[in-house]
C-alpha cells in the first residue's frame, strides 16, 4: 500500500504541472485563433517568424528565471546580467579582436561568475534573494556602462556574429522554413533545462529547495552548494540570452536590460510556476513567453493604441494567474 | 446604333471614372505606421499629435508606437517587425540604432513599402527623406537673439550636451559660426560639454563664470544643459543672458521668471505632421527633397502663451 501511494503523491506536482500546461497552452491557442480571425496578416510565415524571433531573448531569460523561482528565490538581475554578458562579448570580440568562439565562451562564463557571486551572497551571507539580486541588477548595469565606455559596441569586425541569432541553418537546408537560429537556440535551451530539472540531481534539489529547504538541510544535504549551483546555472543561461540579443542587434547596447526581468518573471508565472517555489515547468515558461509575444504582436497588427496594449497585457497576466488559483482550488 | 454608342460611351465613362476612383479610394485606405524612439515622453506625444492631425486632414490611418525608453533597441525592432507584418502602405521610422534596423529596412524595401525617416533619422539610404529640425539654422537663430540681447558685442559661451551626436555638433557649429559671420564683435570664449546632465552643466557654468567675470551670455544647447546653465547663474547670483533649447516645465518656468531670456523650440508637432504628409506624398509618387525641415521657433516670456507657440511647447 505504502509503495503504491508514495509514487502517486510524489507525481502529483507533475500532474498539476501538466494540467496547467494544458490551461496555458489553450490560452495560447485561443489567442492565435482570435488574432488569425481578426487579421489576415497575422498567420503569415514572416509574422510567425517575427513572433518567434521576438520570443527568443525573453524565452531564454524566462527559463533562467524559472530555475531560480522554483527554488523559492527570485532573480531581478537577469535583464542587466544579459546586457553585461553581451558587453563582455563585445569587449572580447571587438576591443580585443579575439575569435568568435572565445567571445561566446566569455559571455557565458561572465554569467556563471555573476551567478556564483549572487548565489554565494544569498546562500552564505543570508542576504534575501530579492535584495541580493536587486543589488546585482544595479552592479551589473553600472559595470556594463563602465566597461563599454557607455557606448554601444558593434560587432562589425566579427562577421559570423550576427548569424548566432539572425542566421538560419534550418533555412539553409530547407529554404521553405527559414527559422532563425535564435529560435532554435531557445528550444535547445528549453530542452536541456527541462532535462536538467526532471532527470538530474541538480533538478531534484532545485524542486526540493523550493518545497522545504529545512527538510533538505536536515537530511544532510549541502544546501548552500546546491543553491549556488542553481544561481550559477541560471546566470549562465542569461549569458546565452546576452549573446542572442547582441547578435540580433549586431551590437551590445549597455543601457538596455533594466525592466526585462519583469517580462521574464511574467512569462514564468503565466506558465504556472509558483513564486513561492517548489512547482514549475520549463514548457509552461516557454508557453508563457510565447503568450506575451503573441499578445504584443497581435495587438500591434490590429493597430490597438500602445497605451491599451499595456492595459491588455497586464489584464492577461492577472487572469492567467487567477485561472491557475481557481484550478488548484478545485483539485 | 446611336443608343448603343451612347450606352458604350456611358460604360467606358463609368469604367474611366472607376479607374480614376481607385487611387482616391486607395488613399483613404492608406495605412501609415510610425515607429518612434519613445512614447510616453511629452516630446514624442507631441510628434504623435502632429501625425494624428495629418492623418485626419489627409484621410489616412496613422498608428504610432515607440519603446518605453530610448535604450530598448530590441523592443523597437519587434515593433518595426510587427508593423511590417501588418503590410502598411508606408512606414515612418526614427531609429534608435540604424545598424540594428538594417535587415528590417531591407525587408520594407523588398516589399516596396516606402520608408520616411524622422527626428534623428536613419543612417541608411533606404528612407526616401528625413523630416527633422535644421539644428544649424536653429542654433544660428539662438546666436542672433543672443547678439540682440547683449548689444552685439562682448564675450559669450556655450554649454552643450555632447560633441558626438548630430544635434550636439550641429547646434554648437550653428551658434559659433553664426557669431563669426554675422556678429564679429562677439567672441565665443568657451564651448563645454556636460552630457545634457543638469548638475554637471551647472558646475561647468559656474567654472566658466568664475573664469570669465565679464561674460555676457551663455547658450545651453539642449534641455538639460539649459537648465544647468540657468541654475549655475542663479547659484552665483550672476546677471548674464541665458538662452536655452527645447522646452519642458522647468525651462518654461525659468523663462517666465526671467532667469532665462528665452529658448529655441523644435517643432515636434511639425515633425509628426510632415512625416505623415511625406509618406502620403511618396505613395502618390511625388518626388521628395532629401531633407524636410520641420521648423523651429524662438520663444520668450512675451510670446510663449501665443496659441501658435504654446502648441509646440511641452511640459
Amino acid at each position: 500500500m505504502t509503495d503504491a501511494t508514495a509514487p502517486a503523491v510524489r507525481s502529483s506536482p507533475r500532474v498539476s504541472g501538466a494540467f496547467h500546461r494544458l490551461l496555458a497552452f489553450s490560452g495560447l491557442i485561443a489567442l492565435v485563433i482570435v488574432f488569425s480571425l481578426a487579421s489576415p496578416n497575422f498567420m503569415q510565415t514572416q509574422n510567425i517568424l517575427a513572433i518567434l524571433q521576438a520570443t527568443s531573448v525573453n524565452g531564454v531569460l524566462a527559463i533562467a528565471a524559472t530555475l531560480v523561482i522554483i527554488t523559492g528565490g527570485i532573480d531581478l538581475s537577469v535583464g542587466t546580467l544579459m546586457t553585461f554578458c553581451a558587453v563582455v562579448a563585445g569587449v572580447v570580440l571587438t576591443f580585443w579582436g579575439l575569435p568568435l568562439p572565445v567571445g561566446i565562451v566569455a559571455a557565458i562564463l561572465a554569467g556563471t561568475v555573476s551567478g556564483l557571486v549572487s548565489g554565494t551572497v544569498i546562500a552564505k551571507l543570508k542576504v534575501p534573494p530579492f535584495i541580493a539580486t536587486l543589488g546585482m541588477m544595479l552592479i551589473l548595469k553600472g559595470l556594463s556602462l563602465v566597461i563599454s565606455g557607455t557606448k554601444p559596441i558593434y560587432f562589425n569586425d566579427t562577421p559570423g556574429f550576427t548569424q548566432i541569432a539572425q542566421g538560419s541553418f534550418i533555412g539553409a537546408i530547407l529554404p521553405a522554413l527559414p527559422i532563425p537560429n535564435g529560435v532554435v537556440i531557445l528550444f535547445a535551451v528549453a530542452l536541456i533545462a527541462a532535462f536538467v530539472l526532471s532527470r538530474t540531481a541538480l533538478g531534484r534539489y532545485t524542486f526540493a529547495l523550493g518545497s522545504n529547504e529545512e527538510a533538505v538541510r536536515l537530511s544532510g544535504v549541502n544546501v548552500d552548494r546546491w543553491k549556488i549551483a542553481v544561481y550559477a546555472t541560471s546566470s549562465s543561461i542569461c549569458g546565452i540570452a546576452g549573446l542572442l540579443i547582441a547578435s540580433r542587434l549586431n551590437s551590445a547596447q549597455p543601457a538596455l536590460g533594466q525592466g526585462y526581468e519583469l517580462d521574464a518573471i511574467a512569462a514564468v508565472v503565466i506558465g504556472g510556476t509558483s513564486l513561492s517555489g517548489g512547482r514549475g515547468t520549463v514548457l509552461g515558461t516557454l508557453i508563457g513567453a510565447l503568450i506575451i509575444s503573441v499578445l504584443a504582436n497581435g495587438l500591434r497588427i490590429l493597430s490597438v493604441p500602445q497605451e491599451w496594449q499595456t492595459v491588455v497585457t497586464g489584464t492577461i497576466i492577472i487572469l492567467a494567474v487567477y485561472a491557475d488559483i481557481l484550478r488548484r482550488r478545485s483539485l | 446604333m446611336l443608343t448603343r454608342r451612347t450606352v458604350l460611351g456611358a460604360f467606358s465613362a463609368l469604367a474611366m471614372l472607376a479607374t480614376a476612383g481607385v487611387p482616391s479610394i486607395a488613399q483613404d485606405n492608406y495605412d501609415i505606421a510610425l515607429i518612434s524612439k519613445g512614447f510616453q515622453h511629452q516630446f514624442w506625444q507631441a510628434v504623435k499629435a502632429g501625425a494624428d492631425k495629418a492623418g485626419e486632414e489627409l484621410g489616412v490611418k496613422v498608428t504610432f508606437e515607440g519603446p518605453d525608453t530610448e535604450s530598448q533597441v530590441d523592443r523597437q525592432m519587434d515593433m518595426l517587425a510587427a508593423a511590417l507584418s501588418r503590410n502598411p502602405s508606408a512606414i515612418g521610422f526614427a531609429a534608435l540604432d540604424s545598424q540594428a534596423a538594417t535587415p528590417l529596412l531591407e525587408q520594407a524595401k523588398a516589399a516596396n513599402i516606402p520608408v520616411i525617416a524622422f527626428d534623428s533619422g536613419v543612417d541608411s539610404d533606404i528612407p526616401l527623406t528625413t523630416v527633422t529640425t535644421d539644428n544649424v539654422a536653429a542654433a544660428a537663430l539662438a546666436a542672433d537673439k543672443m547678439a540682440e540681447l547683449i548689444g552685439d558685442e562682448g564675450k559669450v559661451a556655450v554649454v552643450a550636451h555632447d560633441q558626438t551626436s548630430r544635434t550636439g555638433i550641429d547646434r554648437v557649429d550653428g551658434f559659433v559660426n553664426r557669431m563669426k559671420e554675422a556678429h564679429p564683435n562677439i567672441e565665443v570664449v568657451s564651448v563645454q560639454y556636460g552630457g545634457g546632465d543638469q548638475l554637471q552643466s551647472t558646475e561647468i557654468t559656474k567654472s566658466i563664470l568664475l573664469a570669465n567675470p565679464d561674460l555676457k551670455g551663455i547658450f545651453g544647447a539642449n534641455e538639460g544643459s539649459a537648465i544647468g546653465v540657468a541654475n549655475g547663474k542663479t547659484e552665483l547670483g550672476s546677471d548674464i543672458v541665458v538662452i536655452g533649447f527645447d522646452s519642458g516645465a522647468a525651462q518654461k518656468g525659468m523663462i517666465k521668471s526671467g532667469v532665462m531670456a528665452g529658448a529655441i523650440t523644435q517643432n515636434p508637432v511639425g515633425i509628426g505632421y510632415e512625416t505623415v504628409k511625406a509618406a502620403v506624398g511618396a505613395l502618390k509618387g511625388e518626388t521628395l527633397p532629401k531633407v524636410i525641415d520641420s521648423g523651429f521657433n524662438w520663444y520668450d516670456a512675451t510670446n510663449m502663451d501665443d496659441p501658435e507657440i504654446a502648441a509646440v511647447l511641452y511640459d
